[in-house]
């Protein structure tokens, strides 16, 4: 495949055509940050914390959602994009109850990380009065729904690589959260393979394993993508055949 | 019907069947005038002209939105070789007056006569609404008895599709929706375009507070939409159309699937059009009341069954749209100047407005102002011609403050200047958007920092939820507008607010997010002072704040 | 020149960043020599001193207490640092807060909870327990706050690379992997 090369940061970057800013960054050693992003399933641009600066382009664009252009010239860590990272990050702690001390997630937490490199140390925002409840009705699995940051890599893994479909979200604005199937408990969702890609993918707390306590959570969100990798290696394969 | 001199035979027949009658009732059976009671004064005017027994001669017709909703009922006389008179305020009783006096006994009844010189008509310029307040919006007679489907027929007849892209283009036509993008050129992508399964798509989603121009000319004026889209089929080479109506409009609902209808026994829908190979289809799609669904990939998305949430573009609907095909979204207003244009000719659209802003704009003419309603008026008027003129100034001893255009996407102008022009580009460049037609008047009681309240809340409820920004953002910018509001902000609260609304518009996926902090900003911009005057100190603040959190917990 | 004046408080919170403070071990002789402590829970000073140069604030704001002594910390103090997660953002002292009404809390922890035997709510009137605020709230909801140092606890390293920037008057911003949350 035809190559560009482009400017990253002031590093002269080259890319294979239809890769994404974020891919290439990343083979450069630069980390963008995100939390939508995921390998493997497909791309929603949706947390726009990987927002970048295109030299050219009225608005920054999604690193993870824009391809690599010749000549493109790309600035993923400006002080303006610091800012709004720090703000948008702020508010995703206030959306839910992100309380480190006491997650299953503690130390494996995308989230935590992010604020950590970003430079969250407090949060300016009125955390929500409410009380969301639980869903522990399934046998192996927990969903969290105050840790939850919306991301959806669950549902795409769950459909995408899965194939169940599952996960989905209803409500809208703030009150947007997860469903199985069509509102069903976890536990009595039909379609569920109790595979647990979507517990492997969330970047903090959200899904969990039952039985794991604070600290516990193992970090496995490698697997899907490889997954993705390996059957897209023995298609092509297929298709040399 | 399977050609054109069918359908000048029945333009004919309807003229003729019209002119037999000596007196024409027309009676505005628009939503705002129902609402006020129409049917009432409609069934009395009836009921009084059978007593007298003249009920064969006059034709008594329930007419689209005659404009100013304020007023109304409104009712219009119309007798043969005479002017027309308008009455307004027209309840049950002065139905009653208005048929023995003026319909049987041909004397005006002066105290509800209003003149149809009087500012508020003089000064609008009817293109889209040109058929309101005329026709039945139920018969599709009365449609084409005005001239209705002869520009889809000459198109189809006498007209390459690029020559109708070439039409539309030359005319300068611009998104209604808010947008302003060039009509011609959306058409002429979707024309460029390969598939055999384009789509063209008509936006009834109309969803801003206090506006009903799409609403008004779906309901009144169903067919007009219709040969629109039809157009813009016969131009793009596509095959099925949808239009999207939000759910809340059941009437509009209702006169489309009937204008469908009718269109399809007169053969002016399906196969075969004007014997030609052009075909062409038209499905309803009902919304589920999301203001996000008038976001174009949003509105497709709810189309196909899915989630109505934006998607990243690009790429675009004209590359890859509804199903995966090329697909081209118009406003409902957009399309309803096509067929004007097509009859009258780009250069005769392009004379109208400014240089820029071709053609005339419908507003829901709302707030503080003596009439209110719906108006039409050539792009170029000023604010102030609008608010004085037409709406009559402001009432009560108050003072004109500012008026608000684009509703939760717009921005509010104020009264140093009013005499901007009504056009894309100068209201853009005052820190608003045209957007698609509400226009809100407010007076000297008003308080900026609650409008701004207002209309973050509505871009709050309204979020999807799907990128954070937006979802996030709306909520934290509504949460300091309301300490603003309540006496707990300081002036950092101010300085959060401002970042807030630069993240908002910067990082959010779509327009409703980009678009939402707005109001705050042009507030802020315009009404500094009154944000600031707000303002206490921090530890006045402070303990607002314990007190506000004890309130909400009690 | 005098010793700076340094002060640590206890708000609401489990004292486990005091812990940790005392986890620096024989780097506190050294803070010792460099600073005056004027108050803390570790030392017994019944007042919040006047001119105080920097202030660690533990836990969170959860009742009337809490809210007196941390106006008091701010007045008297020319630096105020939010000390770890509790104070920072509430943490798990602001777990309460989704649960609403603080009365039905006291009520369930003094009087109904099962291993009650004779359970009796705090009297007010004596003023022996204060009383808690409707909405636990994090110190810079109350009070500006000149540096933030996350953790739970923050770790022995953390507090000491804080303390001495703060105390030679270099940037307070700790490096990525100081500041993590929990």
């Amino acid at each position: 495949m035809a190559g560009v090369t482009l400017m990253i940061d002031g590093v002269e970057v080259e890319a294979p055509a239809g890769e994404s800013i974020m891919q290439a960054a990343r083979r450069a050693g630069i980390n963008v940050p995100g939390l939508c992003q995921l390998d493997g399933v497909s791309v929603v641009g949706a947390c726009r914390l990987c927002m970048v600066e295109v030299a050219g382009t009225p608005r920054p664009r999604p690193a993870c959602a824009t391809t690599v252009a010749d000549a493109m010239d790309v600035h993923t860590d400006t002080k303006e994009l610091r800012e709004h990272r720090r703000v948008l990050l702020q508010m995703l702690f206030a959306e839910g109850q992100h309380i480190c001390a006491v997650c299953v997630a503690n130390g494996a937490c995308e989230l935590q990380t992010l604020a950590a490199e970003v430079g969250v140390d407090h949060v300016h925002f009125t955390p929500p009065a409410a009380r969301l409840s639980m869903d522990l009705s399934h046998e192996r699995f927990g969903y969290d729904p105050s840790r939850c940051v919306l991301c959806t890599r669950c549902v795409r893994a769950c459909a995408e690589v899965e194939g169940a479909y599952t996960w989905g979200v209803a409500g809208r604005g703030r009150e947007a959260h997860l469903v199985a199937d069509l509102g069903q408990p976890w536990g009595e969702a039909t379609s569920c393979t109790s595979c647990g890609k979507c517990v492997s993918v969330c970047p903090v707390g959200a899904l969990f394993e039952k039985g794991t306590s604070v600290g516990e959570r193992r970090v496995e969100r490698a697997l899907v993508s490889s997954l993705t990798a390996r059957r897209q290696r023995e298609s092509a394969r297929e298709v040399l055949k | 019907m399977t050609n054109a001199v069918d359908l000048f035979d029945l333009t004919q027949k309807e003229r003729e069947a019209q002119a037999a009658y000596r007196t024409t009732v027309l009676c505005c059976g628009s939503t705002a005038c129902l609402s006020g009671g129409a049917q009432a004064t409609q069934d009395a005017i009836a009921s009084a002209l059978e007593e007298r027994g003249v009920q064969q001669d006059v034709r008594m017709v329930a007419t689209g939105c005659m404009g100013l909703c304020s007023r109304g009922p409104l009712v219009k006389i119309r007798t043969r070789g005479g002017e027309d008179v308008l009455y307004a305020d027209v309840d049950e009783a002065a139905g009653r007056t208005i048929a023995e006096d003026h319909v049987v006994g041909g004397e005006v009844v002066a105290d509800k006569q209003l003149s149809l010189t009087h500012p508020f008509f003089a000064r609008q310029e009817r293109v889209v609404l040109e058929n309101m307040g005329e026709i039945d919006p139920n018969r599709i007679e009365e449609y084409i008895a005005r001239g209705g489907y002869t520009a889809l027929r000459d198109a189809i007849t006498t007209m390459t599709p690029a020559g109708v892209v070439e039409v539309v283009q030359r005319s300068g036509l611009r998104g209604r929706g808010g947008g302003g993008y060039p009509a011609g050129t959306k058409w002429g992508l979707l024309a460029k375009a390969v598939s055999d399964q384009k789509t063209v798509i008509a936006n009834g989603d109309e969803g801003d507070p206090g506006a009903y121009m799409d609403r008004t000319i779906m309901e009144d004026d169903p067919h007009r939409v219709l040969e629109g889209l039809a157009l813009a089929a016969y131009a793009t080479g596509a095959k099925q159309g949808y239009i999207y109506v939000r759910a809340e409009y059941p009437v509009a609902v209702r006169r489309l699937e009937q204008a469908i209808r009718q269109a399809k026994r007169h053969k002016l829908l399906g196969k075969n059009l004007f014997n030609s190979e052009f075909e062409f289809n038209v499905e309803i799609r009902i919304g589920a009341g999301a203001f996000v669904c008038g976001e174009e990939t949003a509105l497709m998305a709810s189309i196909m069954g899915q989630r109505g949430t934006p998607v990243l573009r690009p790429p675009y609907p004209t590359e890859r749209g509804l199903w995966g095909h090329p697909s081209m979204i118009n406003n409902v207003e957009t399309l309803a100047n096509v067929p004007t244009i097509m009859r009258r000719g780009a250069d005769w659209f392009a004379g109208i407005g400014t240089r820029t802003s071709r053609g005339t704009k419908v507003f829901a003419l709302a707030g503080k102002l003596r009439n209110t309603g719906l108006i039409e008026v050539p792009m170029g008027i000023t604010l102030r011609e609008i608010v004085e003129e037409i709406g009559g100034g402001v009432p009560d001893g108050k003072a004109f403050k500012a008026a608000q255009t684009g509703g939760p996407s717009g921005g509010c102008i104020p009264v140093e200047h009013a005499d901007t022009s009504m056009d894309y580009d100068s209201l853009l460049a005052l820190g608003s958007i045209m957007g698609s037609g509400g226009l809100i008047v407010m007076d000297d009681d008003v308080a900026m920092p609650e409008v701004a309240r207002y209309f973050m809340r509505f871009c709050m409820d309204e979020s999807c939820g799907k990128c954070l920004p937006c979802r996030a953002g709306t909520f934290e910018m509504h949460q300091l507008l309301d300490a603003i509001c309540e006496g707990r902000a300081t002036a950092a609260t101010l300085a959060r607010l401002e970042i807030l609304c630069d993240v908002v518009r910067t990082d959010s996926l779509c327009g409703l997010g980009q678009t939402a902090p707005n109001p705050v900003l042009s507030t802020l911009h315009y009404f500094r002072d009154e944000y600031e005057a707000r303002v206490v100190p921090p530890k006045v603040a402070a303990e607002a704040t314990v007190a506000a959190t004890s309130e909400r917990s009690a | 020149m005098s010793k700076p004046r340094l002060a640590t408080v206890w708000l609401a919170g489990c004292s486990g960043c005091h812990m940790s403070f005392l986890d620096l071990d024989e780097w506190l002789l050294e803070l010792a020599q460099a600073v005056e402590l004027v108050y803390s829970p570790i030392a017994d000073v019944k007042d919040f001193p006047e001119n105080v140069d920097v202030t660690l604030v533990e836990g969170a704001v959860a009742n009337a207490d809490n809210l007196e002594l941390l106006h008091q910390v701010r007045e008297r103090s020319k630096f105020v640092v939010s000390f770890g997660d509790c104070a920072v953002h509430g943490n798990v002292s602001a777990m309460r807060n989704p649960l609403g009404d603080p009365g039905e809390l006291v009520a369930e922890a003094y009087r109904d909870a099962v291993t009650q035997l004779h359970g009796q709510l705090p009297d007010p009137e004596r003023g022996v327990v204060p009383a808690l605020l409707p909405r636990v709230l994090a110190a810079h909801e109350v009070v500006h706050i000149d540096a933030f140092m996350p953790g739970c606890p923050p770790s022995a390293e953390r507090i000491r690379t804080a303390v001495e920037a703060i105390l030679s008057g270099d940037s307070p911003e700790l490096a990525p992997e100081l500041r993590r949350f929990g």
